[in-house]
């Protein structure tokens, strides 16, 4: 599903990511963590060509994401991004936050689309809030409208960037059992979080992220129980 | 000393000043227009990335700013009737000067505007797929125009005000108007405080309107405050 090679990606002459290569599978859940700072937010802004990469490869669905004549538009519709701080568009309804980007992208009908956005809201549990605005909802239910928002354009990839840790605890919950939900039902996933229980309970495979590379891998099993890394180690003393 | 305000100067030149008031309006009005559509534009292409459409953009902006409004329309007037070889219509060539003088402030506001919308807007939208034009269009602009409401309020204020200046090229608008009366009955407390006062109110009364348009954005504003 997600082919990476050789992935280097430079701020100027800062060096952030520094030879990422993985490779993820179709319906796979992989967590991401690390310290801050390590280059999590800029993998995923790659994978979704937020970030123009500077050297190496990126594949999604058999799609080369450098190649001059791929439609970075298109890849963006095959893969859904849910943000730390949410980012929903605070001028429109959380119904209009979803229909936006399926009426003017895919040309779908505003009638089909708010059907779409009404199964959508009612999946994350939020049906009768459609018409309310963002700063009338919690962090928790922003949040969930934008899962909503990222699932409308029918992506095979969800990346998430940290979408908890902006929420106050008792709202946590709510956001990860959507993604639990999501997760069982075969999305390919790559999360970047530090909630332990989430990760051990859908993750595949969990990447540790240190100074631009993926240090280690492994199950959540591997690499929360038996680290074999001293960066690895010594990054779970701080965080357990 | 003793000063007689003659009251019926005031009384008989009203229908006049008032006709004229209505040319400043007007001239306001449309110079807006174009001004709002060109700063828009100008704001765009001076954020597009695109070099040399950036350069004529700053080059617009840094020119019609850094000139005096007077000289302007001066260039503008004169300048096409010796260069085509016909004098336009005064009211066009005022419309256009005081729309293109706009369109520069105007345009400072717009990128002002769009700037001060968070940058993680145009990235949600860029990562559901949407164009860069897309995601400013839905996104990003109404966004930045809810921003920029006061400050085109103000702009509004300025333009109206400085219409008098087309008086020099003899459109026939509040300012004008009063200097013809004067000529005719030199008379200049009783008519330029007439025309001050007609200027006051109209300024006053954009100033109600665009305060009331800000509050109804502000109870309508569904800004999303970072946590
Ligand atoms: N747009 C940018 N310009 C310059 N430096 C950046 C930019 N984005 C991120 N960085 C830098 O890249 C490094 C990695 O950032 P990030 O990927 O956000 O890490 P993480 O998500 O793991 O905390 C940091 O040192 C950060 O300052
Ligand atoms: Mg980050």
């Amino acid at each position: 599903m997600i082919t990476v090679t050789d992935l280097y990606k430079n701020f100027g002459r800062l060096a952030v990511l520094r030879g990422v290569s993985c490779h993820i599978k179709e319906g796979e859940v992989v967590v991401v963590i690390g310290p801050s700072g390590s280059g999590k937010s800029t993998f995923l802004r790659c994978l979704n060509h937020l970030e123009t990469i500077t050297s190496g490869e990126i594949v999604i669905d058999g799609i080369r994401l450098t190649d001059r004549e791929t439609d970075i538009n298109k890849i963006r519709r095959e893969v859904g991004m849910v943000f730390q701080r949410f980012n929903l568009f605070p001028h429109k309804t959380a119904l209009g936050n979803i229909t936006l980007a399926p009426v003017t992208v895919k040309g779908m009908p505003l009638s089909e689309a708010e059907k779409l956005g009404r199964r959508l809201l009612a999946k994350v549990g939020l049906a009768e809030k459609a018409d309310a605005y963002p700063d009338q909802l919690s962090g928790g239910q922003q949040q969930r409208v934008a899962i909503a928002r990222a699932l409308a354009m029918e992506p095979r990839v969800m990346l998430f960037d940290e979408p908890t840790s902006a929420l106050d605890p008792e709202m946590v919950g709510e956001v990860l059992a959507v993604m639990k939900d999501l997760a069982r039902e075969g999305m390919t996933m790559v999360v970047v979080s530090h909630e332990m229980g989430f990760a051990r309970e859908v993750g595949d495979r969990v990447f540790f992220m240190d100074e631009g590379c993926i240090v280690e891998e492994g199950t959540p099993a591997e690499i929360f129980g038996n680290p074999r890394h001293e960066r690895t180690k010594a990054f779970l003393s701080k965080i357990l | 000393m003793s000063y007689t305000f003659q009251w019926y100067l005031v009384q008989n030149n009203m229908p006049k000043l008032l006709a004229a008031a209505l040319v400043t309006l007007e001239l306001t009005a449309l110079a807006i227009a174009i001004g709002v559509v060109l700063g828009l534009l100008v704001s765009l292409a001076r954020m597009s990335g695109v070099k040399p459409l950036a350069w004529v953009a700053s080059a617009y902006v840094d020119f019609f700013r850094g000139t005096p409004l007077l000289v302007q329309i001066f260039l503008i007037h004169y300048g096409v009737s010796s260069f085509f070889g016909y004098t336009p219509v005064p009211f066009i060539s005022a419309v256009a000067a005081l729309g293109i003088n706009s369109g520069a402030y105007v345009a400072e506001i717009f990128r002002g505007g769009i700037q001060a919308v968070d940058r993680g807007q145009m990235e949600a939208a860029r990562s559901l797929g949407m164009s860069w034009g897309q995601s400013m269009r839905h996104v990003v602009i109404p966004q930045a125009f809810r921003i920029s409401v006061p400050a085109l309020g103000n702009e509004v204020i300025a333009l109206l005000k400085d219409t008098s200046l087309v008086a020099v090229i003899s459109v026939v608008e509040l300012m004008n108007q009063g200097r013809l009366i004067v000529g005719r009955t030199p008379r200049y407390l009783e008519v330029y405080l007439t025309i001050a006062i007609l200027y006051f109110v109209m300024t006053k009364s954009i100033a109600f309107l665009v305060g009331r348009l800000e509050r109804r954005l502000k109870t309508g504003d569904h800004g999303n405050r970072p946590l």
